[in-house]
């Protein structure tokens, strides 16, 4: 049991490139923490330089209060589980996970009992005796997990360890990690870049972007107060649409219509960044309703006219797509994330996508007019230069 | 494929044309077999089956030192070069593989270079050389030659096996708290086995059959191999030709070789090829 500080720490590469910029992070003991952000933002780095496979360059690491940057993996008493799961192919089930206590030099007796322990806990009984090329996907990844927990660490750190499973291993696979987590209650640093993983899993997110951290905090609060657009955009599946806006004393002029303000939000904008600017929009998808349907909140919101032109029935909702005419939301943050989503020209036409969560009970059609309330109260507002939310 | 083969036409096309290909190699091995086996007074009779089946030749090989301690020779060159080729070809391999350090790419460009080297132009200096130093008609005379056309192969060969082997695997050992050479020698040399026959058995064959630095830097029988020494052979008196001896002690030296291939044969396809696939 741990805890580990990241006490302004800095990953520069000999090339010069910064890799990690100064993070800051403090996971508590027994917390499952989760970093996540698109490839190359440096959140594997940072698992790896809490591991000791990567030098520190500059700041701290801190495990159970004593600075171990100079310590070897060894030292810091930490398992790892890899995305490929780095399994030993000459080795059996059972010698894969006995290696670690082999080096430590443990008895014979307590190596077998901690691996049937494990095996016990992960439903490996039957295999120990196999090779990994004869194992399935999900009994390696298992493996894997069980090469962790023998060893009893002081922290686990996983390294996108369901992406190589597919979709259906990777929901059930999802649950049995929080399960054994919760169980064992080790500390535990999981790097993903699938954001229903970080939703899911973790106790706290911190979500990364080109290196440094942009917010962390509990999903929950990720997700309904977004502190910059990066995080608003990066979480949320569909994702939160982005339309330009001008603020003009408490309205915002945007292509779909004029924005009314709730006081309080107003105000908040208005503290940040006076009375009239250009911002970023963004309207999560669950907060478009069908205007027949809202009743009594009417008047919390605002309506507008859309023609619908995909309209997608899952069975407890519809997601209505809908193009409205005028440019694209302009910021860096944006781009970042449109990259990372390889959708980098992903216009229909030359207007702005926007995708709206409707009730299931909505009568809404393909091509034809619909009446689409906003809920006003959980617009965001962003600066386009900074990115940052200015509701909050 | 499977199509593309399955009609008979198609079948005995390929079948000639194996058919050719083997018949052409084994040829002149099978005549040397022919040769050993012959009456020395039916030598030239160009008959492919013995007239007159004899071990004569056999015996006469193995009854002088000329012949005997030339296989001595042979086989303690071939395994020392052998062996140290491995070894040092292993570690720089590893190095090439894994690591980033200045000059890597001279060092590659370097050994490939001394590969394409041609042997012959060696010769007349290392002969004059060794000489001088004392290394002529010695066993690391010619250990030291072989290793320097040998070494090049073995580092590109183990190197590409090295590559395969994925380097979360060696982070795994460490973070499982193996020391580097631990990791070494439980992970990496464990997988990278068939590459190490691999190159054992090319090195060795190269060794085993080298005869221009044999016969150039050899004078006696302390350092002289086989091949070197079966261009010594004289037949029994001044008037035979020693074509049955030499025809034996060609299938005696070329026997293990053939032997030990198809032994490892699988082995060796399993590594030649498994640098080109993922698996």
């Amino acid at each position: 049991m741990a805890e580990i500080t990241l006490d302004h720490v800095t990953k520069r590469f000999p090339d010069g490139a910064e890799a990690v910029k100064d993070i800051d992070l403090e996971i508590a003991d027994g917390e499952f923490v989760i970093l996540v952000g698109p490839s190359g933002c440096g959140k594997s780095t940072t698992l790896n330089m809490i591991a000791g496979l990567e030098d520190i360059t500059e700041g701290e690491l801190r495990i159970d209060g004593k600075v171990s940057n100079d310590k070897t993996p060894k030292e810091r008493d930490i398992a790892m589980v890899f995305q490929n799961y780095a399994l030993y192919p000459h080795m059996t089930v059972r010698q894969n996970m006995a290696f670690a206590l082999k080096i430590a030099k443990e008895d014979d007796d307590t190596i077998n009992r901690k691996v049937e322990e494990a095996a016990e806990i992960l439903d490996l009984k039957a295999h120990l005796d196999r090779k990994p090329a004869n194992l399935s996907g999900g009994q390696r990844q298992r493996v894997a997990m069980g090469r962790v927990i023998v060893r009893d660490p002081s922290a686990f750190l996983m390294d996108e360890p369901l992406s190589n499973l597919d979709a259906k291993l990777r929901v059930q696979m999802r649950t049995e990690v929080s399960r054994l987590q919760k169980k064992l209650g080790t500390t535990t640093v999981y790097v993903t870049h699938d954001q229903v993983e970080a939703m899911t899993l973790g106790d706290r997110v911190a979500v990364m972007s080109g290196g440094a951290l942009q917010q962390v905090g509990p999903p929950q609060e990720l997700y309904e107060h977004p502190s910059n657009l990066f995080v608003a955009g990066f979480i949320g599946s569909p994702s939160m649409n982005f339309l330009p806006g001008n603020l003009e004393s408490g309205t915002i002029k945007t292509p779909i219509g004029d924005i009314q303000l709730p006081d309080e939000k107003r105000k908040k904008v208005e503290d940040h960044s006076g009375k009239s600017q250009g911002v970023v929009v963004g309207i999560r998808p669950e907060d478009f309703e069908d205007a027949e349907l809202v009743g009594d909140n009417r008047d919390r919101g605002q309506v507008i006219s859309a023609e619908i032109d995909v309209l997608e029935s899952l069975g407890s909702d519809k997601f209505a797509y809908f193009t409205v005419k005028g440019e694209r939301a302009v910021a860096k943050q944006l781009e970042e994330i449109a990259r990372d989503a390889g959708a980098e020209d992903r216009t229909t036409g030359d207007g702005i996508q926007v995708t709206a969560r409707l009730d299931a009970a909505s009568k809404a059609k393909e091509d034809a007019k619909v009446d689409i309330w906003i809920d006003v109260s959980k617009v965001h507002v962003f600066d386009p230069d900074t990115g940052k939310n200015l509701t909050l | 494929m499977a199509a593309t083969n399955s009609t008979a036409k198609a079948k005995v096309g390929w079948g000639a044309a194996n058919l050719i290909v083997v018949v052409a190699a084994a040829i002149p091995v099978l005549w040397l077999a022919s040769l050993s086996f012959k009456d020395p007074s039916t030598l030239g009779d160009s008959r492919f089956i013995p007239a007159k089946w004899t071990l004569e030749n056999y015996k006469g090989i193995f009854a002088t030192s000329l012949f005997t301690r030339a296989l001595i020779n042979s086989i303690g060159i071939a395994l020392i070069a052998t062996f140290l080729a491995v070894v040092l070809g292993a570690m720089a391999a590893y190095a090439v593989a894994r690591l980033n350090f200045p000059g890597k790419a001279l060092l590659i460009a370097a050994s490939l270079m001394i590969a394409m080297f041609p042997p012959i132009s060696l010769v007349s200096p290392l002969f004059n050389l060794w000489r001088i130093i004392g290394l002529f008609d010695t066993w690391p005379g010619l250990i030291i030659p072989y290793l320097t056309f040998s070494l090049p192969l073995a580092i590109y060969v183990l190197s590409a096996f090295f590559r395969e082997i994925p380097w979360d695997l060696e982070k795994a050992a460490q973070v499982d708290g193996a020391t580097p050479f631990q990791s070494f020698r439980k992970i990496i040399v464990p997988l990278a086995a068939p590459g190490v026959f691999t190159t054992a058995i090319l090195v060795f064959i190269f060794a085993w059959n080298d005869f221009v630095f044999a016969i150039s830097l050899t004078s006696t029988t302390r350092a002289r191999t086989v091949p070197a020494a079966i261009a010594f052979f004289t037949g029994t008196s001044q008037f035979t030709t020693p074509i049955g001896s030499i025809a034996a002690a060609a299938i005696v030296i070329t026997v293990p070789i053939i032997i030990m291939v198809l032994i490892f044969q699988r082995r060796i396809v399993a590594g030649l090829t498994a640098g080109a696939v993922k698996g």
